[in-house]
């Protein structure tokens, strides 16, 4: 059988000081492969401050079908917000 | 030989190696091991051609003829291009690629930083550029040479057997001449004996960690500094050159 | 509250939200978009080669880079979209054997051979035109993966019309020989392009399906009007003449009707005997096994 290495999630900074963001997946053998290859595929056009790279098969994610049991308990919880909380008027800056 | 003259010669050389290399790696176009290799490639060949336009746009302008850069790139004959044997030799397969990329662009790293350096404004210019990218070439090859050395008994052979074919061609890029030494005192062009002593340690570290040995130091290839070739040269302008030529009058 | 998982995917396309790779999908959904992903990205990959026949060729530093830069993106997009397909469960090891053994197809359009340079032209202003068209659609289908890797597709690739557009024109306005040459090349790409739509929708088999699923939201036809119309108006401003005799203006409907396409020239080169299928097909076999040897060593 023939092997394209193993895949990896690219995750992508566009700026300083931004978050990181995905922006798709490479196939490499190796960290430093990854993050070349991440570099030469995401990369062409100058859109980057940095870079991180992950294994595909290190990435837990949820599913669908926990979506109720994980979401939805914090829909209620309305006092997370700020408009929450009245604020006497001509109180400034807060 | 007048300043500019020499100046003019030494751009064209510089020139000649980047577009040559650069022809090469865009030769590996949809021919790489996997597909992000492929992009990896396209990008060290762009990279190269990009400098090419640099050094001939300059070199056309020291020339003072009316030629353009593509004019030196495109209506030169083969006795006329200076570029090194080590760039015009052909992709056998991988590991030639990788093991002539990693031999020239150690050298280049070198090269561009002392360039970086010296007196000439613009030449300074183009190599702050380039260095950057070179660094990168380097590191690149550099885990490739690593990595297929250590790699299988079939992938270290591969790397073993360019590395023995190209070795022969690596002595040239050290040689001087008149244009050399007359810039050299004017702090413009590269001291290429210093240069030697720095890329035989990168050299002697990187195959070491890759479990490659180093070829003795035979007999070396020459030539280039003469306009003399290996006869890949000429295929290799007879395919660039093909539009240019055939239609003479026409712009593209 | 929808409850069954048949239920949840039914909602969330009638809703108009992507459908993730984690998500119920039905299985004959789940082939679809992997028959039509991959095939996509064969593609792409398979593109590479009729302009890398011209990259060695190219007749100015600035042509060279331009061309190269382009199909290095054409690559890029083959893995965006391997990427895409690969959500679904399927390896690009698994796409390539499918592809090399002839079981995955590919756009027929890249089975035809790019002869001169004018043939760059006409390959980024006709095909990557008319692929555009399709793509813009598909940056709303209801795959998230497929459809992220089309808006990526789309951003980048707008440059590679006007390249083409941009030699065909150059070339058009040069001399009597260059003229000749995009000409020709028009003549030769204008209905292989057209063609790259598929035939019409009532002859295809996925087309409904994919229409329920939202995978699809315009028609063949429909799409290939679009471009038509486009296309026409961009020739006549380089001097060049549309290749159909049968070409007009119909006022009332504010389209071009142009001559019925060849379908059984479509069908004879996309089932394998268009003058380049065992080249193209024999390239990516070689360089493949070229490669392996590079791939094994990187595993140990």
């Amino acid at each position: 059988m023939d092997t394209q290495l193993d895949l990896w999630e690219v995750f992508v900074q566009s700026k300083p000081g931004q978050s990181y963001k995905h922006a798709g997946s490479v196939h490499a053998s190796d960290k430093q492969m990854a993050l070349q290859n991440a570099r030469d595929v995401y990369t062409r056009r100058g859109e980057a401050s940095g870079l991180w790279v992950v294994r595909a098969a290190d990435i837990a994610a949820s599913s669908l079908s926990d979506h109720d049991m994980l979401f939805d308990p914090a829909n209620d919880k309305i006092y997370r917000h700020p408009t929450f909380y009245q604020v006497p008027a001509g109180a400034k800056n807060i | 030989m007048t300043q500019t003259n020499a100046l003019y010669h030494y751009c064209l050389r510089l020139g000649d190696d980047a577009v040559v290399l650069g022809h090469r790696l865009a030769e590996m176009c949809s021919r790489a091991p996997f597909l992000e290799e492929d992009l990896a490639l396209a990008n060290i060949a762009l990279d190269y051609t990009g400098r090419a336009q640099l050094y001939f746009e300059y070199a056309a302008e020291l020339e003072g003829k009316g030629r353009t850069g593509d004019d030196l790139v495109y209506r030169r004959a083969e006795r006329e291009f200076y570029s090194h044997l080590l760039c015009e030799q052909p992709n056998t397969d991988f590991a030639y690629v990788i093991v002539r990329q990693f031999l020239f662009s150690a050298f280049d790293r070198f090269l561009l930083d002392d360039l970086c350096a010296g007196k000439d404004a613009r030449l300074a210019e183009i190599a702050a550029k380039t260095l950057k990218e070179t660094r990168y070439h380097l590191a690149h090859a550099s885990d490739w040479m690593v990595r297929l050395g250590r790699g299988t008994a079939e992938s270290n052979a591969r790397m073993q057997h360019a590395l023995d074919a190209l070795w022969p061609y690596t002595g040239e890029l050290f040689e001087m001449d008149d244009v050399d030494l007359q810039l050299l005192e004017q702090g413009i062009a590269a001291d290429l004996h210093t240069i030697r002593s720095l890329w035989q340690t990168e050299v002697r570290q990187t195959l070491q960690r890759a479990n490659l040995k180093q070829p003795p130091d035979g007999y070396m290839q020459t030539g280039s500094r003469k306009g003399i070739h290996s006869e890949h040269l000429g295929h290799i302008l007879a395919e660039m050159q093909y539009l240019v030529r055939a239609y003479p009058e026409a712009s593209w | 509250m929808p409850t069954t998982t048949t239920d949840i995917f039914t909602e969330k396309i009638e809703r108009d939200l992507a459908i993730e790779p984690r998500d119920p999908m039905p299985e004959e959904y789940r082939r679809h978009l992997m028959r039509q992903i991959s095939q996509h990205a064969h593609s792409e990959v398979i593109g590479m080669q009729p302009e890398g026949n011209w990259i060695t060729r190219a007749p100015s530093l600035r042509a060279k880079m331009i061309l190269l830069a382009k199909i290095q993106d054409e690559g890029g997009h083959g893995l965006y979209l391997y990427s895409a397909a690969e959500t679904l469960g399927i390896s690009r090891e698994e796409m390539i054997e499918q592809l090399q053994t002839g079981k995955a197809r590919y756009s027929s359009v890249f089975n035809y051979p790019a002869l001169t340079w004018a043939d760059i032209g006409a390959i980024g202003w006709l095909v990557d035109g008319a692929a555009i068209v399709n793509q813009v659609m598909l940056q709303r289908t209801s795959y998230g993966p497929y459809a992220r890797a089309m808006v990526r597709i789309c951003k980048e690739e707008s440059f590679h019309q006007r390249q083409g557009y941009e030699i065909m024109a150059k070339m058009a306005a040069g001399t009597p020989e260059q003229h000749e040459m995009a000409q020709d090349a028009l003549n030769r790409w204008w209905a292989p392009a057209l063609m790259m739509f598929g035939p019409s929708d009532a002859e295809s088999l996925h087309s409904k399906a994919a229409f329920q699923w939202k995978i699809k939201r315009e028609s063949n036809d429909a799409l290939r009007q679009k471009f038509i119309d486009k296309t026409v108006q961009q020739t006549e401003v380089i001097g060049l003449k549309v290749p159909d005799p049968n070409l007009r203006f119909n006022a009332e409907t504010g389209h071009y009707e142009t001559s019925p396409l060849n379908w059984d020239e479509f069908h004879r080169v996309i089932n394998g005997d268009g003058p380049c299928n065992r080249q193209r097909l024999e390239h990516h076999r070689k360089f493949h096994e070229e490669g392996r040897w590079v791939r094994e060593a990187c595993q140990c």
